[in-house]
């Protein structure tokens, strides 16, 4: 059968409605996807996309509630990065330390989706508790990239990115406490989407740093991410303090012109150190955002440079508390150790250093050292004080008549594995990702083209709550860059 | 020169208080489970009071409610802003691997108290923060086994400055808290319950010294007998210390009330970095001056200041003052009373006697008699109507059946007889039954005018008012 997962969600939502496909007959063919992907049959080396596949199709697919009713995402089989809980998968978090995991409690997201139809099909592979930019920190072995499979997909939300790409399905939630939905979206040449802080409830998802959080979406293109975000986005004041009250607009659109919006494009993103290609790229969305008659204008966000160190001061400071409940005692792995002395400490230490990996471990020391007597002030509290900075430096520039910002998403296309092994240059590949986290404010990567096959994300950042302006920048650029936005 | 009087006369004793009473909410701090004391272990429990992974606290406003209502009770200043925190440590027992307290702002800040002895104790702080469970250490054997009701049950902890002297100011200061907490409705502080928790941070310096010297704190007292007793033999340790000039090493100390003895906690003392942080899962608390305006508006009177209007304008004894401020219903009860027309000092005396006495026979149950019975029933007697032995039968019957004073009274016969013919036929038949008493008494020994006025009552079956019969006795004797 030609395949209904290569068209739009809004198409296989009319057939699934109209009855001219079946719920179940996607879904299988997705789950044959994932089988195939992984299978190695064509030469490739495993695609890895997913930690757990739901293959009890016809229960998944009863769980959600009817595939033929009338509603918004009828059929739609979706991945979900495997630290949103569920029911029916375990939900590892790509960790040794939960890998059995169940959770008792599915997430308010679920939920929605279920609700809305969608058929949720497998869990995906992640960087461990989803601290990573590559899925090399995964416990259960790295993603790879659709398009070169000796190429990391990002992260940490590689395994929801990659599984989009390839075609396993058309959409995916992931999650981002740094850029961990936009930059695989780029290395993977589709669409990802950050919310506004507080517009997608965060019950449910496994907590790396509260503060900074957000589940977000994944889309192969931007009609397909804004129906899932309608489905998804809203307030939870029942299960999540930090959720917004105010019912969000739809950013699902007709694509249309752009007259009267402007457009920043901040200095400080735009460094000479930046790779021409990527720059190259990037200029393309800016050309078609004039095209369809936005206004591009050069703006500066002065205190960019000091988002990465500020980020990594306050994410680790929050994880490190996060993490603490990983002890052996009421769920999880447990590691007894022999020990007369203090069972108990033992207990604790054998857990936790057997449980966590590498990444996870130097965090939690990092975020343990900030928060200490002594250091707080030197550390914590600056960083926060520099939070502050950069949230005003958005305001002021969207005070300035800017509506939204055009950057690139990432400095480089997808890095092959092993080819960053400093933990510092890792986490400057975030450089322009953090500053929507540590903002608070919605963002988005779209495809803007390729480079030797690779695929270069341009990236919006709207004021918060403005999630409907900025899909309406998003579904203008995709329109007018059609196929130049996967092209070299 | 040294050695004269006992070593503790040299010293001063510091104590400063550290309170913990849990807020009487239906439901936990920052989930929806129940409260309720006694359940089945781990009953009481969902995947945000066991720390599941993904799971998030939402605030209970009923706990910030209760919890703005205890700083005003206490006379402290309410922020309008207060904040969350994360308190880190590794227990069994606490589910998250930190508990969500208050730190740098917590709720309410500066309060003060002048107690009785006249000692100006300040309050420094008032915080929310959860409970954490229980580990039961002698349930199965060789494990230990984790009960988790308690965890994320909402506590306000209440720390004063270093401002008292004495154990007797501390015990003072610890029944003015749980009086006016109780009086406030928010908490029950019961210690039985663990509803109410002291410790206390104590140490001792030479008369006369102003800066402090190191303190230890004593926990898990159970009793303010016990706080008393822990911090008598803690100072005494303090001062035979301090004389032998051995450092006090600052320490976490368990009262053992079997061998009466104060003992360093047996954890071991790792010295804690809490690394407290903003809880960035809980925005922060902001009250508007408007609600803090209204909790304001809706609270009872304090007792102490109920306590100075029933001396001052109500012209109640202060003994009877204070019993009857330890309990509001109680207090309440004596207002409807004198509301209803009684005086103060006699509904004080028939509410702390015959009301308190059938309430303590009945505990938590409600007075069946209205106050506007009893204040009738005190009227009745006030008239002579009827006898105060007699009042109280009549109020014995209204507690049992119901019904108003003067009918029961009529009913039972027991309204009193001051008719002076009535009064004069038992009077001349004593006196006829008492010849030798009578010339006696006439003769000047007038002690016997009561041995005949108990005749009379005898034989008019408690009837006679008591007062005529002794004015009619005493004038038949010539006696004037």
């Amino acid at each position: 059968m030609s395949s209904r997962l290569d068209g739009s969600v809004g198409a296989l939502v009319d057939a699934v409605q109209s009855g001219a496909a079946s719920a179940l007959d996607v879904a299988t063919e997705s789950i044959a996807r994932i089988r195939a992907s992984d299978s190695g049959t064509a030469g490739d080396a495993p695609l890895n996309a997913f930690v757990s596949v739901d293959d009890d199709v016809q229960s998944a697919v009863a769980a959600s509630s009817g595939g033929s009713a009338a509603r918004a995402l009828a059929g739609v089989p979706i991945a979900l990065k495997d630290n949103i809980a569920t029911l029916r998968l375990r939900t590892t978090c790509g960790s040794r330390i939960l890998e059995d995991h169940v959770s008792p409690f599915e997430a308010t997201v679920v939920g929605k989706l279920r609700a809305a139809g969608a058929t949720i099909i497998g869990k995906t592979t992640l960087d461990e508790f989803a601290m990573g930019s590559s899925t090399e920190h995964s416990a259960f072995g790295p993603a790879r990239n659709p398009h070169d499979r000796d190429r990391v997909p990002g992260g940490s939300s590689g395994g929801s990115a990659a599984a989009v790409a390839a075609g396993i399905c058309q959409v995916a939630l992931g999650s981002e406490t740094g850029g961990s939905v936009r930059q695989p979206a780029a290395f993977c040449g589709i669409v990802g989407v950050k919310p506004s802080y507080g517009r997608i409830s965060r019950y449910g998802l496994v907590a790396f740093a509260s503060s900074l959080d957000n589940i977000g979406v994944f889309g192969r293109a931007v009609d397909d991410a804004a129906r899932v975000f309608d489905v998804v986005s809203g307030p939870d004041a029942e299960h999540d303090a930090t959720s917004a009250a105010v019912e969000p607009e739809t950013v699902q659109q007709e694509p249309g012109r752009l007259d009267g919006v402007v457009l920043g494009l901040p200095a400080e993103y735009f460094p000479d150190s930046l790779d021409p290609a990527v720059r190259d790229r990037v200029m393309r969305a800016s050309v078609a955002a004039r095209a369809r008659g936005a206004e591009i204008r050069q703006v500066s966000l002065p205190h960019t440079a000091l988002a990465v160190p500020a980020y990594y001061v306050i994410a680790p400071a929050e994880a490190s508390a996060n993490l603490s409940r990983y002890d052996g005692v009421r769920f999880g792995r447990r590691v007894k150790e022999a020990s007369a002395r203090d069972p108990l400490r033992a207990m604790y230490e054998a857990t936790r250093s057997e449980g966590f990996g590498p990444e996870v471990t130097r965090r939690i020391l990092l975020g343990t050292y900030v928060l200490s007597a002594g250091y707080y002030d030197a550390y914590y509290r600056r960083a926060m004080a520099v939070r502050d900075r950069i949230r005003a430096d958005f305001a002021s520039v969207f005070a300035s008549g800017v509506h939204a910002l055009l950057t690139p998403t990432t400095p480089t296309p997808a890095f092959k594995f092993g080819a960053i092994s400093d933990p510092y240059e890792m986490y400057m590949t975030d450089v322009f990702t953090v500053t929507a986290n540590l903002a608070e404010l919605p963002a988005m990567s779209v495809p803007t083209g390729r480079i030797s096959g690779l695929p270069v994300g341009a990236q919006i950042i709207a004021p918060r709550f403005a999630e409907r302006a900025m899909f309406r920048v998003a579904y203008a650029l995709e329109a007018e860059l059609g196929g130049e936005a996967h092209t070299g | 020169m040294t050695g004269t009087g006992a070593v503790t006369e040299r010293y001063e004793l510091v104590i400063g208080l550290e309170v913990h009473v849990q807020l009487s909410t239906r439901t936990k701090l920052f989930c929806r489970c129940s409260t309720a004391f006694g359940a089945a272990p781990n009953a009481h429990t969902c995947p945000v009071c066991l720390g599941m992974p993904g799971a998030l606290p939402v605030p209970n406003p009923e706990a910030v409610l209760l919890a703005t209502r205890a700083a005003l009770a206490l006379g402290c200043e309410v922020q309008e802003r207060s904040v969350f925190a994360r308190k880190n440590y590794f227990y069994p027992d606490l589910p998250k691997g930190y508990q969500i307290s208050q730190f740098e702002l917590p709720l309410a800040l500066r309060g003060r108290v002048t107690l009785a002895s006249g000692a100006s104790v300040g309050i420094t702080r008032i915080h929310m923060e959860e409970d954490a469970g229980k580990s039961v250490h002698d349930k199965v054997p060789g494990k230990t086994a984790i009960d988790l009701n308690r965890a994320g049950v909402p506590l306000a902890e209440i720390v004063s400055e270093p401002d008292l002297r004495s154990g007797a100011d501390a015990v003072a200061y610890l029944k003015w808290l749980r009086e006016s907490l109780v009086f406030a409705g928010v908490s029950e502080c019961s210690m039985e319950e663990g509803s109410l928790r002291v410790d206390a941070n104590v140490s001792a310096r030479l008369r006369g010294e102003t800066a402090f010297r190191t303190r230890t704190e004593i926990k898990n007292l159970n009793s303010f007998a016990f706080a008393e007793r822990a911090i008598a033999l803690e100072f005494k340790r303090h001062c035979a210390m301090h004389d032998r000039g051995e450092p006090v090493v600052q320490q976490t100390m368990l009262y053992d009330q079997a061998n009466d003895e104060v003992r360093p906690a047996r954890s071991k003392e790792e010295s804690h970095d809490y690394r407290y942080f903003p809880d960035p899962d809980l925005p922060p608390i902001d009250l508007t001056a408007a609600f803090i305006a209204a909790v304001r508006a809706s609270m009872p009177e304090s007792p102490t200041a109920r306590r100075m209007r029933y001396t001052n304008t109500l012209g109640v004894p202060a003994p009877d003052a204070d019993a009857l401020t330890t309990d509001r219903a109680l207090a309440e009860y004596f207002e409807a009373v004198v509301r209803a027309g009684a005086d103060g000092r006699t509904a004080a005396n028939w509410t702390l006697g015959e009301v308190q006495a059938r309430r303590n026979e009945h505990p938590g149950a409600a007075v069946p008699v209205p106050a506007a019975n009893l204040a009738a029933l005190i009227a009745l007697v006030a008239a002579g109507t009827v006898s105060n032995t007699a009042g109280k039968q009549v109020f014995a019957t209204m507690w049992r059946e119901g019904g108003v004073p003067k009918a029961i009274a009529e009913r039972d016969g027991l309204i009193q007889v001051g008719d002076a013919d009535a009064l004069a036929r038992w009077v001349d038949e004593v006196f006829a039954a008492h010849p030798d008493e009578l010339a006696r008494l006439k003769a000047g020994e007038r002690k016997l005018v009561g041995v005949l006025v108990g005749q009379v009552m005898k034989r008019s079956g408690g009837k006679a008012d008591p007062k005529k019969v002794n004015q009619m006795i005493s004038e038949r004797a010539g006696l004037g």
